[in-house]
């Protein structure tokens, strides 16, 4: 071990305003990676496992006679997964350094768990896939690669651990790269850093190696401290799926006000500017904004706002402000989904689909095929997705929707597959580019 | 679909590509947390008939409600407050809780432990403690108010069951928190559905930590009950917590009082909650103490995780927050 809690703990800048924003992440890896012991190095060496929990830690390990703190422990939730000594679920954890806030997904590995790395792939802006360099790529970490280049996750760090059971040798990171590197790129990652590390001993987590001379680059909390966040949603178009509508008496009760509430998906919105309601398509013209009470001139995504209107339309929870017409309306959906429930889902499947605000029934119309995620290759599929297919399917909506390219849009372009039934959550989509009627 | 084409890979040195351009946004952490959290108060907003927040007079309580009278302003907010009350609540406690209702004009509803003791209904522990009496007149209450969704202040940060707990968590009839059924929950996209006697759980600061919640206090000026600030207090030495006596049932024989200056860093039963010694008498001084702080906020201060190394879990599994 080459460090221990300090004694004095400087989380953060008082202010709240910490410079580098918020930013969040995936860790994903086969079961023997140590991928645990690397979320606990990384909450360990930055501080952010205080007196009693590496204290109690520190007695689990002496009790099982291991030398030093075992840093998994820190990550093991819940029961099951002690007794079995796996990990079942995300969980989410939660960690700083004076220049950003960071908000983990610490995601299981298991083949059967798919369905977790997704889960905690759609909101990451950045995923950090292990491979253990003594095995190298394996069919597990392209899978886990494949996942994030589906789920559209901007950048991809791949760690090389456990470089200490080789000698810390450049020849194997190098080979290990070279083959991520050309399999990710046919994958269509499109950002990937590569960092030879050992969680174990420390190297290149959080305090750098002195052990790899021969690594010019930055430990893996220097790149996530200083990675650009995901794509900036402020420099796309316009979307604002409204919420909830906040009616406003006037002094005299004559009248009410109407402030439409939602969250900036993507865009900028000023006082003044031009909008349309779809999918009604109507028109009007921004004449009030708030931020969560405060009126303002100017809001940008991903601000929780509300928005009044010049012109008193019907409008609605499950209704989007864009900035024109584009995208259409539309009542047919071709999507690459990844299916998340036991029960399989099956051509001519009736269901509810929820796409931002709004909750629709639809039915799936023909199930096009299924996809081997190791090689991204396309298979015939008959029988339905299984739980953890991913697949690509056509959907058509009993109302028209206004759905992006999931590609150009995470937040506008994904959607969910609800039994109408018992209300499980069965499938997670992302929309294709709409190809037209 | 998974794309074919290929993009430019950046070198393994640590090269990046040129043409990616730092997005340099403008809001701090705080205000993206504020934003998700109000995001999730409108959503239950928009697709719950009934439901109600549940309200203490702790700090994630009243950072909640401060967050969902922002986002439904200059309305009033479209539910209820609910408190369970132990009755071992600090009284400068309920003195704010009352305090607030009245201010913002709110409907509170108490559910009460001692009237469900007083009854025969509950059994007072050997212990003294109540916080696990709790769980069967919050479900009451959600029963009798018929409540789809219940908001709670908790925090993944809190504790590692919470680790894993979702944004919206389904219960059943008992309340129960099975983490092996719990829905996945992909991007912003919240699953509200529930069948009868089904409710939702809704945790509206799921993402906050300890620190955020008092960088937030401070940003925004937010009052709170005085015991969360540095007094001298008559208290006394239980399990190495600070313990303050009252009709709970300490001290005990052989525990001796004595005054310190102490302040709360989580507020809850009495019989439970443990103080911790501190100057820290402003906003500013208790970010500087827990930014240097040792100890997590339940190690310090309560005895009810304590029990076992899956305390929280059990007690969640039952129907608890």
């Amino acid at each position: 071990m080459t460090t221990g809690v300090a004694e004095t703990v400087d989380r953060t800048e008082s202010s709240g305003r910490l410079s580098g924003g918020l930013l969040r992440l995936a860790t994903c890896g086969s079961v023997d990676d140590g991928k645990s012991t690397l979320v606990g190095r990384l909450l360990y060496d930055t501080k952010s496992v205080l007196a009693d929990q590496a204290a109690a830690i520190e007695e689990v390990s002496r009790r099982r006679g291991q030398d030093g703190p075992d840093l998994a422990l820190l990550t093991d939730g819940l029961r099951a997964e002690r007794e079995q000594g796996i990990t079942i679920d995300v969980a989410y954890r939660y960690f700083a350094t004076p220049r950003r806030r960071f908000i983990l997904a610490d995601t299981p590995g298991h083949v059967q768990y798919t369905r977790n790395m997704v889960t905690g792939a759609s909101t990451a802006d950045l995923a950090v896939i292990l491979v253990d360099a003594r095995k190298g790529v394996v069919a597990q970490t392209m899978r886990h690669c494949a996942i994030a280049a589906l789920l559209r996750v901007p950048h991809v760090v791949l760690a090389v651990n456990k470089m200490d059971a080789v000698d810390y040798r450049e020849s194997v990171f190098t080979a290990i790269v070279a083959e991520f590197t050309e399999r990710a790129g046919e994958l269509g990652v499109a950002d990937v850093t590569a960092i030879p590390m050992s969680a174990l001993a420390g190297d290149n987590v959080v305090e750098p190696s002195g052990r790899m001379d021969w690594y010019g680059g930055d430990t893996l909390l220097s790149h996530l401290e200083n990675v650009p966040l995901g794509d900036d949603p402020t420099g796309k178009a316009l979307r604002l799926p409204v919420q909830y509508v906040i009616r406003q008496p006037s002094s005299d009760r004559q009248t009410v006000e109407r402030w439409l509430a939602g969250q900036l998906a993507s865009g900028v919105l000023k006082v003044g500017d031009p909008v349309v309601v779809q999918p009604a398509g109507a028109t009007s013209t921004v004449v009030g904004l708030s931020v969560l009470g405060r009126e303002t001139d100017t809001v940008w995504a991903p601000q929780s706002v509300a928005v009044r209107l010049a012109d008193d339309i019907d409008i609605s929870r499950g209704d989007t402000l864009t900035a024109d017409l584009a995208p259409p309306a539309q009542r047919r959906i071709t999507a690459t989904v990844c299916h998340l429930d036991d029960r399989p889902l099956r051509p001519r499947q009736r269901v509810l689909l929820k796409h931002t605000t709004r909750t629709i029934p639809a039915v799936v119309e023909h199930i096009d095929y299924r996809v081997d995620v190791t090689d991204a290759r396309r298979l015939p599929c008959d029988d339905g997705l299984s739980a953890n297919d991913i697949g690509g399917v056509r959907i058509r909506t009993a109302e028209p929707l206004v759905v992006d390219d999931y590609a150009e849009n995470r937040r506008t372009g994904s959607f969910l597959l609800i039994d109408p039934q018992d209300g499980s959550t069965l499938t997670a989509g992302m929309a294709d580019a709409w190809a037209g009627d | 679909m998974i794309a074919a084409t290929r993009t430019a890979v950046a070198a393994p040195d640590g090269g990046t590509d040129p043409r990616r351009s730092p997005a340099v946004s403008p809001l701090t952490h705080l205000d993206m947390l504020e934003a998700e959290a109000a995001h999730i108060f409108r959503e239950v907003a928009g697709e719950f008939d009934r439901s109600a927040l549940l309200f203490s007079g702790g700090k994630d309580s009243i950072v909640m409600l401060h967050v969902a009278l922002k986002a439904f302003a200059p309305a009033p907010l479209p539910f209820s407050l609910l408190h369970v009350d132990t009755g071992h609540n600090f009284p400068e406690v309920l003195a704010y809780r009352d305090r607030i209702v009245e201010k913002h004009g709110l409907r509170l509803d108490v559910a009460s432990v001692q009237a469900y003791i007083d009854n025969g209904t509950l059994r007072e522990r050997p212990d003294g403690t109540r916080n696990p009496l709790q769980t069967l007149p919050l479900l009451d209450a959600v029963r009798d108010g018929r409540f789809g969704a219940v908001f709670g202040g908790g925090r993944r940060d809190e504790e590692k069951a919470r680790a894993k707990e979702r944004v919206f968590s389904l219960r059943d009839e008992f309340g129960a928190w099975d983490p092996r059924r719990q829905r996945p929950e992909l991007w912003q996209l919240y699953n509200g559905h529930h069948q009868p006697g089904e409710h939702v759980r809704v945790f509206p600061l799921s993402n906050w930590t300890e620190l955020d919640v008092w960088q937030y206090i401070e940003q925004e000026g937010i009052e709170l009950p005085e015991v969360y600030y540095a007094h001298r207090r008559k208290v006394f030495q239980r399990d190495g917590m600070w313990l303050a006596p009252g009709e709970w049932g300490g001290p005990r024989d052989g525990e001796t009082v004595c005054e310190r200056q102490v302040r709360y860093r989580t507020v809850g039963d009495m019989s439970c909650t443990g103080a911790v010694d501190s100057s820290a008498s402003t906003v500013a001084a208790v970010i500087a103490e827990i930014s240097a702080s040792r100890v997590t906020e339940r190690g310090a201060s309560r005895a009810d995780d304590r029990l076992s190394e899956a305390a929280m879990e059990d007690r969640k599994r039952e129907g608890y927050f």
